[in-house]
């Protein structure tokens, strides 16, 4: 699939509607890092994976993503909905009762895309690693994704996930951080600093790539395309993406506050205001 | 205390053909698995000599996954491995089997449905020597809360086997809890194991006698002492706590009127308290816990600790005693 990076913008500023659309209406969920990873999730899912929207869960011959921090939710049912895998009507029924789009993404309800829940923390790492080994063991040579938040990474889980990739060499998945710097009670550096986050996945016997402008599509094409080069060679492989929580909304933006905080009426069409309807609203 | 006779009734005889661990039987089961199932992968976190899962390390070297001392990411490894089709089994003890990574079973296996078998060596009391900070009693009850998830505790070496290579075919998540000491093997070599059956080992009439795990022997052993004293004691092999035989049970207390339930657990959370909840729903009638009495074990031989713990045939004699004075 390829898609020039205006239409991408496009399907972005969409996306951003979608989300902030649905946290406003149930009153709940996390747009800031909804926000924040939008880019770096419309651009995965249309150009950088070779997946499959007519979804089946072992997912065969296809790249396959993981979600780690399931709060971003919203976005995950957008960019899902809008790559074909469940119709777009369905993002109205998030977090409602009797959904398949509950508070955080499940297999249970059987929502085509999410191969695992997540929303509790530090577990993804894990599953996707044993997701690229099943691929290993089946001599399929598609890649495995995977998304985790930075407050995440305070889980011991990820560490000693961390230490086993490198050990097994694990070098078909490509792990991406959300380097926002925020996570619920404020930011990363003042609730539990994660010192020097590419030394330490440098210590654990990762490759590491940078992408400085994590909301940028080109830079995100361009260090996604540099991840993918260095798969293969006996190292997992890790993103850093320095991300702006809440991108795309003035207000939302640089600050924790709207980790886990829907917009008010008002507040809503400001911030639809500064992102016009692109593709059409579901 | 009235019995329906006073002579001694022929009954079933079980012969044991020796003592041997029931993780022994795992590690028989898996390694037939692995040379008849390609899909069936191994992990282990650092246990792999105590789970006896040496045998299927050697066949199937790209099919066995150390983890190192990491349970939480063995967990996860695994509920990833399914997808892809591959049918893992994890190996360490039941403590870390479960209570460690009951977050990482929750939400990566028992929500998510993922078809990994968690398998839990030196379950109960009888791990022994090293006390009380490996020897869990509480696992039946965290695993059966967890919607979806199938437990099964085996009683002796070839129900181990039978059931390790039976829950490969089983398609969902899986608790098989075993263990440590070498106990009576007394059950067919050949039998097939039917998740969820129960297995009746002795006809009898004044008591109902329900076990599961290193019980079950002492519970034929009761049975034995019980019918040389004019009680008849029907014994039921209760291997799959969940989902529960509540049909057999039933059947059973029709005849009975009463029921013991025994059991290498505290009895909050365990297969007693699975029973009463079937007896209160559909028939009501006095029972009897062979349980711990919500207590931590202690470092100790399995059989003082069993002894001390009122876990042997003795405590399921005495218990029977009682319950059938309460009808």
């Amino acid at each position: 699939m390829t898609t020039t990076t205006d239409n991408l913008t496009d399907l972005v500023q969409q996306v951003r509607r979608d989300i902030l659309r649905m946290v406003h209406k149930v009153n709940s969920g996390h747009p800031g890092g909804s926000l924040g990873c939008a880019e770096f999730m419309v651009a995965l899912f249309n150009g950088i994976m070779d997946h499959n929207p007519d979804f089946s869960m072992d997912g065969i011959n296809e790249d396959i993503f993981f979600l780690s921090n399931g709060h971003i939710s919203p976005l995950f049912y957008s960019v899902l909905a809008r790559s074909g895998y469940f119709s777009v009507d369905e993002l109205n029924t998030f977090r409602l009762i009797n959904s398949r789009l509950q508070g955080h993404p499940t297999t249970h309800e059987g929502l085509p895309g999410v191969r695992v829940a997540s929303g509790s923390l530090g577990q993804g790492m894990s599953v996707a690693i044993g997701a690229a080994q099943a691929k290993t063991l089946n001599g399929d040579d598609h890649l495995v994704y995977s998304l985790h938040g930075d407050g995440e990474l305070q889980e011991g889980q990820n560490w000693e996930a961390m230490m086993y990739a490198a050990a097994h060499k694990i070098d078909n998945w490509i792990a991406t951080v959300d380097l926002n710097g925020q996570q619920i009670d404020g930011a990363t550096d003042d609730v539990l600093s994660l010192g020097d986050v590419k030394a330490k996945f440098e210590a654990f016997g990762w490759t590491v790539i940078e992408i400085e402008e994590g909301n940028n599509i080109e830079a995100i094409h361009k260090g996604m395309a540099e991840a993918k080069e260095n798969t293969g060679n006996g190292k997992p492989v890790c993103v850093l993406l320095k991300t702006v929580m809440g991108n795309g909304v003035d207000f939302m933006m640089h600050t924790h506050a709207w980790h886990g905080k829907a917009p008010n009426d008002e507040q809503l069409e400001i911030a639809l205001n500064q992102n016009p309807v692109t593709i059409g609203d579901y | 205390m009235e019995t329906t006779n006073s002579i001694t009734k022929p009954m079933k005889s079980y012969v044991n053909t020796g003592n041997k661990d029931t993780r022994s039987g795992f590690g028989a089961g898996l390694t037939e698995l692995g040379l008849k199932n390609e899909n069936v992968v191994a992990l282990c976190a650092d246990l792999t000599g105590s789970l006896k899962m040496d045998a299927f390390k050697a066949n199937h070297p790209e099919r066995f996954y150390q983890v190192g001392v990491a349970e939480a990411n063995m967990i996860g490894i695994a509920a990833g491995m399914t997808i892809g089709g591959k049918i893992p089994f994890t190996g360490t003890f039941a403590n870390f089997s479960t209570g460690r990574v009951y977050d990482q079973i929750r939400q990566s296996i028992a929500y998510s449905h993922k078809n990994v078998k968690i398998c839990a060596s030196h379950a109960g009391i009888t791990l022994g020597e090293d006390g009380a900070t490996h020897q869990i009693l509480e696992d039946i009850g965290l695993m059966k809360m967890l919607p979806g998830m199938t437990v099964i505790n085996t009683c002796d070496y070839n129900q181990t086997k039978a059931a390790t290579i039976a829950i490969a075919e089983h398609k969902g998540p899986v608790y098989l809890r075993f263990g440590r000491p070498k106990v009576a093997n007394f059950t067919d070599e050949n039998q097939r194991f039917e998740i969820g059956k129960a297995v009746k080992l002795q006809d009898g009439n004044d008591v109902t006698i329900i076990a599961t795990g290193h019980l079950v022997w002492e519970a034929l052993e009761a049975a034995k002492a019980l019918n040389e004293t004019g009680v008849s004691a029907e014994v039921i092999n209760i291997h799959t706590i969940k989902p529960l035989d509540a049909e057999a049970i039933l059947q059973s207390v029709s005849k009975t009127r009463c029921v013991v339930t025994a059991e290498e657990h505290n009895y909050f959370g365990g297969l007693g308290e699975s029973v009463s909840r079937v007896l209160a729903m559909n028939d009501p009638c006095p029972q009897e816990f062979v349980a711990t009495n919500d207590t931590f074990g202690e470092s100790g031989t399995p059989a003082q600790l069993m002894e001390k713990y009122g876990l042997n045939s003795e405590a399921i004699v005495e218990k029977a005693k009682r319950v059938i004075n309460r009808k």
